[in-house]
């Protein structure tokens, strides 16, 4: 795993010296930010979600959806990268951790009255326990090993729900309803504002973990795992533990689906939701935490792009509902091979140009003499 | 990293330290200030400008509806055919001047049979682009995600296309049922399997979710629970290869008679290896998988191209004689019937790359039926068209609406099912094929009269009206 | 009696189809040490073009000669545009490459061949063979199925054992470095492998398209239940994948009929994650040298 991690290493949070890619961080430097991590990482996401409050409330009903289903996948989406980009460890199945979360959430919502805060943590912790169940196997397997038997993790898990139908809902699925919004503030906006607020904190949580000596111990894990082990760390809990968290995020994610869909039911979890988290992971940034927005972004907009393209060529109607999808393989595709580091590693790259650029600039104004 | 001078990364870290707790507000506030402005700017792009139209999404010309219906993905195989024959109606409406004057554009949308995508695109319909009515969406888990949604915003979710018993319901008084719900189906079918086969030994072999629940329902309430000696169902999403084990399964019982609710797909990869293994039960077939042009090119690969023999490709022509399914409106090997000839003239008028695919097949027939039932319901809701008002005139008037069903639709006050009445037939190399573009399939005819009954505990009667004939209008515009 | 019988002859049949596309899997990971998450897909697309083949006109046994040849130039191809360029980098890269390439496959088959139904043909009468008074689950095409499959097995230990080629094979896989200094063209016969994995993907497709719903999806299940045969004989040897896939498909089949069709996978799961805790490496695992 050493060609897209490293370069997203220090992409967590801005603050950060530069590392040994060369990507300059000065600018936030002016900023100020404290130096301790959970500091500095509450107050960018008390800015971030002031922001957001501000957006949201001037959004159209529609589009506050949108962030939602966003913040929604962004939580998958940072757990995953966290397990994949700075654990190396490939998972292709993380639809079935938010198939156990959404359910969670689901029967809890339709057999008791617990709090709602409750519930969200049940539905982590259900999937925190699935993660253990494939963390332990999954420190015996390599790379693609390892994606193999995520994948059929995806596909082995939703049609118990099909096969116990009387107790998951059947067809029919299990119906899951918002808590009520307090005065009267609009429920998609309401939802929308819990999914933010989830997102801000798991960005938050992950972050800290990142930066932390966990953090190192999982990049260390990642990068040579015999020399992790020389040094004293333990490697399997090291990847059990991954495992445990991301699948907690997806967790998460999932009760968020599922109270945003309205239902759970197993037809939320195909194979192709599994395949899209990892490649939007890989589009917005392999090991990044703020890169996995486009990641986020990607994977909402991609059901309507599918007629959207098509309405505007008028191709044949079987050309016309596939091309979404080719197209989509293929930018995959051309990204790994071109641009392996995604959308957030380009996006560095071009910001720490132009910084070089610019403080190239102002040097020459204010220090004529000197060359450096 | 260079150390020393004024560009020194981990001097210039220290002094920060040192001035940790003097964060500069200015700064700060700028920071904030500039990612507001350039995010309110980007949700003045986001921010939809539909103006609030009095009714959404009518206009004086026209009427804006939508769809969600899966046209990729393994639900698609068939079901894709149903808007783009729902859409040579409207066009065929549209080309005379619409319906008091309002063209009708359907805007269907992909949701690949997955929920949560269901979800998200119906919300644009409605939130964005401000759909007048939700018609002929497809699919009982994925409308069942946006039932409440839809009831809520008070917009009409007319002719969902599933057979789940769920779409009649007071709780949800903006949706609304079409096609015979599956329990009918299989009471319809029970009756006739408790009439010609009393004393046989009858097996189930069902889809494991609501269509197969429901049909079972039905089937139960008239065959006499003695008789089933087997109950074999399969998981949809798993279904990749034949069902072998359930028809060994079935064949092991004894049974002779296979009453089976089964996508076109599931009945293949069931009859196969019956054949296979020598059981020929007398098959009973939902009619949602027993279309001879949708079933018969997936059986035509026991006609072996390789080194068969002559006798086993006409065998294979003739797994599907036989089969006894039921139908609702006349089947499209019935080419005298003036319904199939009108269908046929607008599909090759306003469809025509669609009916040069797939010819005049169930799902076509289907679309045809369901997109006039809705020109109907437009016509009876008169020229101050709201939403409120089509619900209504189809309450009051629905059961006066002339189309190509063998019964009248059954919408009321209190009842939101559509057909609920079929009659029973049989697949026959005696009656006239079907014959599509892909090739000629088998054809059929009836073998009981036109049954009506409900969901619920009442009996199967027969139904004594007479089906209406397509009007003059339709016959000699189309 | 009869039920366990035809569920065990199914079992037989069907993992004879996960042993030849197992078998794909282990010569690509063989040469490339990468799992070709497309090799289902690829087969998928090589049998589609069968399928336009034959409605042409083409002769069964002429339509299946031109769609092994297609699929080696399509396994070659697919190694050399898509797979060279990410050798040597991380490991995700393949991963996410092959799967593009399986979305890319399944949209263009979607696109071009549309989702109306259609069946494939079978080599031979599907009919059940009879024994006695009954017909058992297994026919002419099964038996073809069975000798097929062993034919590919054997021709391909006969490749590696029996010719020099063979040997230059395996000497790329062991040592890609040491070969190339002993003069093999180990870019070369890395694309080989890719080129008879896909006569490998080619033929299962061909064996299982007459008995599926035969759309763009129908070797997805196939390709983890390959996965699941490739892995438990070992991801190094063809004797493995003729194991691994019997294993696998008789669990599937005990499975399905005992418990239900839909748990199927689930059940391949289990197997999987049974035989990594018991035995990591596979059943016919070489042992090999730890790499530090």
């Amino acid at each position: 795993m050493s060609g897209a991690g490293n370069l997203a290493d220090a992409d967590l949070l801005p603050g950060t010296p530069p590392d040994a890619a060369g990507a300059d961080r000065s600018w936030l430097r002016h900023l100020r930010l404290p130096e301790q991590p959970l500091a500095r990482h509450l107050i960018l996401a008390l800015g971030g979600g002031g922001i957001l409050y501000l957006v949201t409330s001037s959004l159209s009903p529609y589009n506050d959806f949108l962030v939602g289903e966003i913040a929604l996948y962004l939580i998958a989406l940072a757990g995953l990268s966290l397990l994949t980009g700075v654990n190396g460890q490939i998972s292709l199945g993380h639809g079935a951790f938010m198939a156990v979360g959404a359910y969670t959430i689901a029967l809890l919502m339709t057999h008791t009255q617990l709090n709602f805060i409750l519930e969200l943590l049940a539905s982590v912790g259900a999937a925190a326990v699935l993660g253990v169940v494939i963390g332990v196997p999954a420190t015996r397997l390599k790379g693609p090993y390892l994606a193999g038997m995520t994948l059929l993790l995806a596909l082995a898990l939703p049609p118990i729900a099909d096969k116990w139908s009387s107790t998951f809902g059947g067809d029919q699925g299990l119906t899951t309803t918002v808590p009520t919004a307090p005065g009267n503030i609009n429920p998609e906006e309401w939802l929308t504002w819990i999914e933010l607020l989830g997102a801000l904190i798991t960005l938050v949580l992950l972050a800290n973990f990142l930066r932390s000596r966990f953090g190192r111990m999982l990049r260390a894990v990642r990068d040579d795992e015999i020399a992790a082990s020389l040094a004293g760390i333990h490697v399997a809990r090291t990847k059990v533990t991954a495992f445990v968290i991301s699948a907690a995020c997806a967790g998460l994610a999932g009760a968020f689906l599922g109270l945003s869909t309205g239902v759970v039911s197993t037809g939320e979890f195909p194979l192709p939701l599994s395949i899209q988290l990892l490649a939007a992971m890989v589009i917005g940034g392999t090991g990044s935490l703020m890169g996995m927005w486009w990641g986020a972004v990607l994977l909402v907009y991609l059901p309507q792009w599918s007629t959207s393209i098509s309405s505007h060529l008028n191709l044949g109607s079987d050309v016309s509902a596939y091309l979404a999808t080719i197209i989509f393989g293929a930018v995959l595709i051309v990204a790994m091979i071109a641009a392996p580091s995604g959308i957030q590693g380009g996006l560095r790259l071009a910001w720490g140009r132009a910084v070089r650029l610019w403080s190239g600039l102002t040097r020459k104004q204010i220090q004529p003499t000197r060359t450096g | 990293m260079m150390i020393g001078g004024v560009h020194d990364e981990k001097g210039r870290q220290m002094r920060q330290m040192r001035h940790s707790r003097h964060t500069s507000t200015g700064r700060w506030a700028r920071a904030l200030l500039a990612g507001a402005m350039g995010l309110t700017l980007a949700t003045t792009v986001l921010t939809t400008s539909a103006g609030a139209a009095s009714t959404p999404g009518v206009t004086s010309t026209s009427i804006t509806i939508g769809a969600t219906v899966p046209l990729t993905g393994p639900a698609a195989p068939g079901y894709d055919e149903i808007a783009p024959s729902m859409n040579a109606v409207f066009d065929w409406v549209n080309a005379h001047g619409g319906v008091f004057g309002r063209k009708i554009n359907y805007d269907y949308l992909d949701d690949g049979y997955n929920p949560a995508n269901t979800a998200t695109l119906t919300r644009k319909l409605v939130l964005q682009d401000n759909i007048f009515a939700d018609v002929g969406s497809l699919g009982t888990p994925t409308q069942a995600a946006v039932q409440s949604f839809l009831n809520s915003q008070k917009v009409p979710q007319l002719f969902i296309e599933s057979g789940c018993d769920c779409w009649s319901n007071p709780k949800f008084p903006e949706s609304f049922g079409w096609q015979p719900p599956y329990t009918v189906e299989g009471k319809i079918l029970g009756a006739y399997i408790k009439a010609h086969f009393a004393g046989e030994k009858v097996g189930y072999l069902t889809q494991g979710d609501e269509f197969g629940q429901d049909f079972i329902k039905g089937l139960d309430m008239e065959i006499p629970s003695a008789s089933v000696v087997s109950r074999q169902t399969y998981d949809a999403s798993t279904l990749a290869g034949p069902l072998s084990n359930q028809v060994a399964a079935l064949k092991a019982a004894g049974a002779q008679v296979v009453a089976m609710a089964t996508i076109p797909a599931a009945t293949a990869l069931a009859m196969l290896p019956a054949a296979a293994i020598g059981f020929t039960p007398q098959y009973v077939i939902s009619n949602v998988g027993a279309d001879s042009p949708t079933v018969g090119p997936l059986l035509s690969s026991f006609t072996s191209k390789g080194g068969g023999s002559a006798a086993e490709a006409a065998a294979t022509a003739g797994l599907l004689n036989g089969v006894i399914t039921d139908a609702y409106f006349a089947p499209e090997s019935n080419v005298s019937n003036p319904w199939v000839q009108v269908e046929k003239k607008l599909m090759a008028k306003y469809a025509p790359s669609t009916y040069a695919k797939y010819g005049l097949d169930g799902n076509v027939q289907y679309g045809v039926a369901l997109a006039y039932t809705f020109v109907q319901a437009l016509q009876a809701a008169g020229k101050n068209l709201t939403r409120a008002g089509l619900v209504s005139a189809i309450e009051k008037s629905g059961k006066k609406f002339v189309t190509p069903g063998l019964v009248p639709l059954s919408y009321s006050g209190s009842v939101h099912f559509g057909f609920q009445g079929a009659e029973v037939i049989k697949l026959s190399t005696s009656a006239p094929p079907a014959v599509t573009p892909t090739g000629s399939w088998m054809g059929s005819t009836p073998v009981s009269p036109v049954e009506v009954t409900n969901v619920g505990s009442g009996p199967v009667r027969t139904y004594t009206g007479k089906p209406s004939a397509p009007p003059q209008k339709l016959v000699s515009t189309s | 009696m009869g039920l366990f019988v035809n569920i065990t002859l199914d079992g037989i049949t069907n993992g004879m189809v996960f042993a030849a596309l197992a078998l794909a899997l282990v010569l690509i990971f063989r040469a490339t040490k990468i799992l070709n998450f497309a090799q289902g897909a690829m087969a998928m697309m090589t049998t589609f073009i069968g399928f336009t083949l034959l409605n042409r006109g083409l002769g069964y046994w002429w339509a299946l000669v031109a769609v092994l040849a297609i699929a080696f130039v399509l396994g070659a191809l697919v190694e050399r545009v898509l797979i060279r360029p990410l050798q040597g980098k991380s490991e995700l890269n393949p991963v996410i490459v092959t799967i593009g390439l399986l979305v890319v496959l399944e949209g263009l088959a979607g696109a071009i061949y549309g989702n109306s139904s259609r069946g494939f043909p079978p080599a031979y009468s599907q009919s059940g063979l009879t024994i006695g008074h009954t017909k058992i689950a297994f026919s002419h095409f099964d038996i073809f199925i069975l000798v097929a499959v062993l034919v590919l097995m054997v021709g391909t230990l006969a490749l590696f054992r029996a010719t020099t080629l063979g040997l230059r094979m395996r000497a790329s896989a062991f040592s890609g470095e040491i070969s190339r200094l002993l003069g093999v063209r180990v870019g070369r016969l890395l694309t080989l492998g890719w080129a008879l994995a896909g006569v490998a993907g080619a033929l299962a497709g061909f064996l299982v398209a007459p008995t599926s719903s035969f759309s763009p999806y129908f070797m997805d299940l196939i390709l983890v239940y390959a996965f699941t045969a490739a892995v438990i004989g070992g991801l190094e040897s063809p004797v493995g994948a003729l194991i691994g896939g019997l294993i696998t498909g008789l669990s599937i089949s005990y499975v399905g009929g005992y418990l239900g069709s839909g748990l199927q996978p689930l059940g391949a799961l289990v197997l999987l994650m049974v035989t990594l805790m018991a035995r990591p490496e596979g059943i016919f695992a070489r042992p090999t040298a730890r790499r530090v």
